[in-house]
């Protein structure tokens, strides 16, 4: 259990939040460090939506038809009325009614 | 969005730098503001984390100090359950690793982030970034889509994350999980359904959407096939590697 060694514990805990925070500050870091050309430009413009869609797929998939429901009804929200916190409200209403209906 | 944009006719004398936007209390009231959405789902997670320190051993007070210095809830959550019985160097590396590799999506987080606050002083940005998780990072693209350009705008919404995230584990871990299950009431898909309505916008047909299609698609592969969180590491690098190909 943790508090057998308290002392270790702290190095621990000093040790992730350098490593975590050196994962917060690094990417952004290390761009600045490069010239910026074409190439760089057009994968950094492609970069947010490939966190984001690498993130939610296996969330929409391992989700079941629960979360199937939920983001579909969220995108559809979202296509027509082009805001998303409507979409998202709309989708965790359906997420809520999924839940009721025993999916 | 009913909040005026500073003026650029203001004199700016705090900052030299001609492309330093100014940090507002107003954009920092707002970024706070924005990321309400948020705070049930955040705060269902602190819970949990605070029953799972407790049930774990560790003290109130050693459960709040990891997460007010790691603020990262995945990390905590998988390192307490990985906890080793005995912490030698090898366990120590060990917990680091996986610290490294579940953080790692934040490396290409904050790549991202270069062209909102690359104007910005480092002494203002390099503080900010210790709050950088993702509510406030999708509600800053959406804001700096949309015009936005204060930069206290992500802080607001780092330290709004921040202390929702420490002061509400004090109730999972007192209490133990007494939530009634987020899945009742779809607070665990906000999150997932914040991100697919940043999609939306984000998609510019498939001739210029390489990025968003091969992420998802090796995103997809790499869970399949390996499990664990490399998932989110080989697809955002997938994609972005994708995103050269696309059309201007």
């Amino acid at each position: 259990m943790i508090e057998k060694d308290a002392f270790g514990f702290f190095v621990v805990l000093a040790a992730m939040t350098v490593v975590v925070y050196v994962t917060r500050i690094a990417g952004y870091w290390l761009i600045g460090r490069l010239v910026i050309g074409p190439r760089l430009r057009r994968m950094l413009d492609a970069l947010p939506g490939s966190i984001i869609a690498a993130t939610v797929v296996p969330t929409l998939v391992q989700g079941g038809p629960r979360a199937v429901v939920a983001l579909s009804v969220t995108v559809l929200v979202m296509i027509v009325v082009r805001r998303d916190f409507f979409a998202v409200l709309a989708g965790a209403a359906a997420a809520a009614g999924a839940f009721a209906f025993g999916l | 969005m009913t909040s005026p944009e500073p003026n650029p006719a203001d004199t700016n004398t705090d900052n030299a730098n001609p492309d330093s936007a100014r940090w507002t209390f107003a954009g920092f009231r707002r970024g706070a503001l924005d990321v309400l959405p948020f705070v049930p789902g955040i705060t269902g997670f602190a819970m949990a984390y605070g029953t799972v320190a407790a049930r774990k051993g560790m003290t109130l007070f050693e459960a709040l100090l990891m997460s007010a210095t790691v603020f990262a809830g995945v990390v905590q959550m998988v390192v307490l359950d990985s906890w080793p019985e005995t912490l030698t160097v090898a366990s120590i590396a060990g917990i680091l690793a996986l610290t490294a590799l579940v953080n790692a999506r934040y490396i290409m987080i904050g790549a991202t982030l270069r062209p909102l606050l690359g104007g910005e002083p480092a002494r203002k940005v390099y503080p900010t970034l210790f709050f950088l998780v993702e509510p406030p990072w999708l509600m800053s693209l959406r804001y700096y889509s949309k015009g936005g350009r204060d930069p206290a705008y992500m802080l607001g919404g780092g330290v709004a994350m921040y202390v929702t995230w420490v002061t509400m584990a004090v109730p999972g871990f007192v209490a133990g999980a007494a939530v009634a299950n987020p899945k009742q009431f779809g607070i665990d898909l906000v999150m997932p359904a914040f991100f697919v309505a940043m999609l939306v916008p984000l998609w510019r047909g498939p001739r210029r959407s390489y990025g968003l299609i091969v992420g998802a698609v090796a995103a997809l592969a790499t869970d399949f096939l390996f499990g664990g969180f490399w998932y989110l590491i080989v697809g955002t690098v997938a994609g972005c590697l994708a995103g050269v190909f696309n059309d201007d």
